[in-house]
């Protein structure tokens, strides 16, 4: 009896321990190196706001955060509506379960190849002698080559929105599968529109799974750096991006306080989320 | 609902569900294409020819920046290793927590904390924890313990998935039987969930053998694959990037439908068996 009593704790150490060492212990790391100084050789041991300070005082910070939070908004935006009318279409719409399975593995098998190959196959697409812009030239519609597709805030845009898109698609259409299809015979019985059914029984029942697609992209496009720097060919700025800046200069305390504040900020967005919706029994 | 009749709605998601998909592999449809760009070809259409001489130059030639062959093994050793860590320990937790034990809502907040930071954190953090301990980073240490902070919460949550479906009644029947603990498990839940295993090793696999950022700060000395690629693009202005696009898209491809393949086998086995 007591093997069995202690089994659990047994299988649930490796997981705890891996957590434990690669998330709890670097985070603790990141908030003390916060307080820490540095020169231009190496950091070290202190404690000091000045990393706070300067971040928080300087105009470039801000409008890097709020440029990252126009990123989050037009994303979290485009990426739920997409995701919604595709999650909706599989799970309303394809009424064989094998085809349904079939699609929606077309639409995660993307997901799992390689982000950075995603990103660079929109250069010869969004690309000044692109095939958009020839495209588009051929049939007269401009005479020369739109600028603005590629290294621009369009194309950071563009980009999050190929990548993270099935982070929205997943736990909707996991949502709109468990709804109850009586529910949808009754509310059509009792008289309602399609109209009517789409806002008053499926999108309600589908707020779990909105809330944690919404976290998921909402996380991925604040601490996204690499879909920045690429799409907008350093142009454009995000906090992840400023991060990755202060690295490279070997600012380590500079980069763990901008780590802090960001992960504060991530964090009161998940609350807000998860205050709006309870996601709870959807787990 | 099968009798209905289609209404207007249909089409109309037909049609966009045709460009989302369309969105989703029509630029990397654009890059297998120029990958065979002729000799004397750029990086964008028209096509100069077909050839394989940028796959050539990929695989047999000396780049003048990077190591191909390095960077792919040690991206496919590190995948293997995040592969079968990320199934071991996501099943373990996963029937850990079909029984209640102390610290149960801890470790699951702990678990999701660890997919919704950013990676740039878990990279960052990672890489300092080692500085501060004196310890070299390496893809095989510090490189595997990020991607494991990504990889193994999709397990875990995967494990829930199958454990909240599972029917106990086959565990019970074994153990009427006179099963062992270890005989229930190896011969009854095993068997049973053996094509979801499957599923979290294809994303261990895959998630870490395309993990950027979290690699950025922990590989050490050393690139992994996804870090050469982005290398390479800052460098390489020939289509030899497109041809290193296409054979590692075509190599994740490979890895999924086998994998896809091997659940679908054990599925139709399965269900012989019950039926015979």
């Amino acid at each position: 009896m007591t093997l069995s009593r202690i089994a659990p704790y047994l299988q649930a150490t490796p997981l705890t321990a891996i957590l434990a060492a690669f998330l709890v212990l670097p985070i603790a790391t990141i908030v003390m190196v916060s307080f820490w100084d540095y020169d231009s050789i190496q950091i070290f041991p202190a404690f000091v706001f000045t990393n706070y300070e300067e971040s928080l005082t300087s105009p470039v910070t801000w409008s890097t955060y709020l440029n990252t939070l126009k990123y989050t908004v037009i994303v979290w935006a485009v990426t739920l509506l997409i995701g919604f009318w595709v999650a909706y279409y599989l799970a309303f719409h394809i009424r064989s379960a094998t085809m349904q399975m079939v699609l929606f593995l077309v639409c995660t098998i993307p997901f799992l190849t390689s982000n950075i190959i995603r990103m660079i196959s929109w250069i010869p697409f969004l690309g000044r002698n692109g095939l958009l812009n020839q495209t588009l030239m051929t049939m007269g519609l401009i005479d020369r080559p739109l600028e603005f597709l590629l290294f621009s805030d369009f194309a950071v845009v563009l980009a999050m929105v190929h990548l993270y898109t099935l982070f929205m698609v997943t736990p909707i259409f996991n949502t709109l599968m468990r709804i109850d299809r009586a529910l949808i015979e009754a509310a059509r019985d009792a008289g309602a529109n399609g109209f009517q059914i789409l806002t008053n029984v499926i999108i309600p029942l589908a707020k779990p799974g909105i809330a944690i697609g919404s976290i998921f992209v909402v996380t991925l496009v604040m601490g996204d750096f690499i879909t920045v720097r690429f799409m907008s060919g350093g142009q454009s700025a995000s906090v992840g991006l400023m991060m990755a800046n202060q690295i490279a200069l070997l600012q380590y305390p500079a980069a763990a306080a901008n780590a802090v504040i960001l992960l504060v900020l991530v964090l009161l967005l998940v609350g807000a989320i998860l205050r709006i919706v309870n996601i709870r029994k959807e787990l | 609902m099968n009798s209905e009749r289609r209404g207007p709605g249909f089409y109309v998601l037909t049609a966009f569900f045709v460009l989302f998909v369309l969105f989703l592999y029509g630029p990397m449809t654009t890059i297998f294409i120029l990958s065979f760009q002729g000799p004397n070809g750029g990086l964008t259409f028209p096509m100069n020819g077909v050839s394989l001489r940028w796959f050539e130059n990929l695989l047999f030639e000396q780049q003048a920046v990077g190591d191909f062959g390095g960077a792919f093994s040690r991206s496919l050793m590190l995948g293997i290793m995040t592969m079968l860590t990320t199934v071991v320990v996501s099943l373990l937790a996963g029937l850990a927590f079909r029984r209640r034990f102390l610290g149960a809502g801890p470790l699951f907040y702990l678990a999701i904390a660890s997919l919704i930071v950013p990676s740039i954190l878990i990279s960052l953090g990672i890489g300092l924890a080692f500085n501060v301990f004196g310890l070299e980073p390496a893809w095989y240490s510090s490189g595997f313990g990020a991607h494991l902070t990504w990889t193994l919460p999709f397990g875990l949550l995967i494990m829930f998935a199958v454990f909240n479906r599972f029917n106990p009644a086959y565990e019970e029947a074994a153990r009427d039987l006179g099963a062992t603990p270890w005989q229930t498990f190896a011969h009854v839940v095993l068997p049973i969930i053996l094509p979801s295993l499957i599923g979290v090793g294809l994303f261990g696999f895959t998630l870490s053998y395309d993990e950027f950022a979290r690699t950025l700060m922990t590989s050490g000395s050393f690139n992994t694959l996804p870090l050469e690629i982005y290398g390479m693009t800052t460098n390489v202005t020939t289509p030899v990037l497109y041809a290193l696009g296409t054979v590692t898209t075509v190599f994740s491809m490979a890895v999924i439908l086998l994998a896809l393949a091997v659940i679908a086998v054990l599925r139709k086995r399965r269900a012989r068996r019950l039926a015979g």
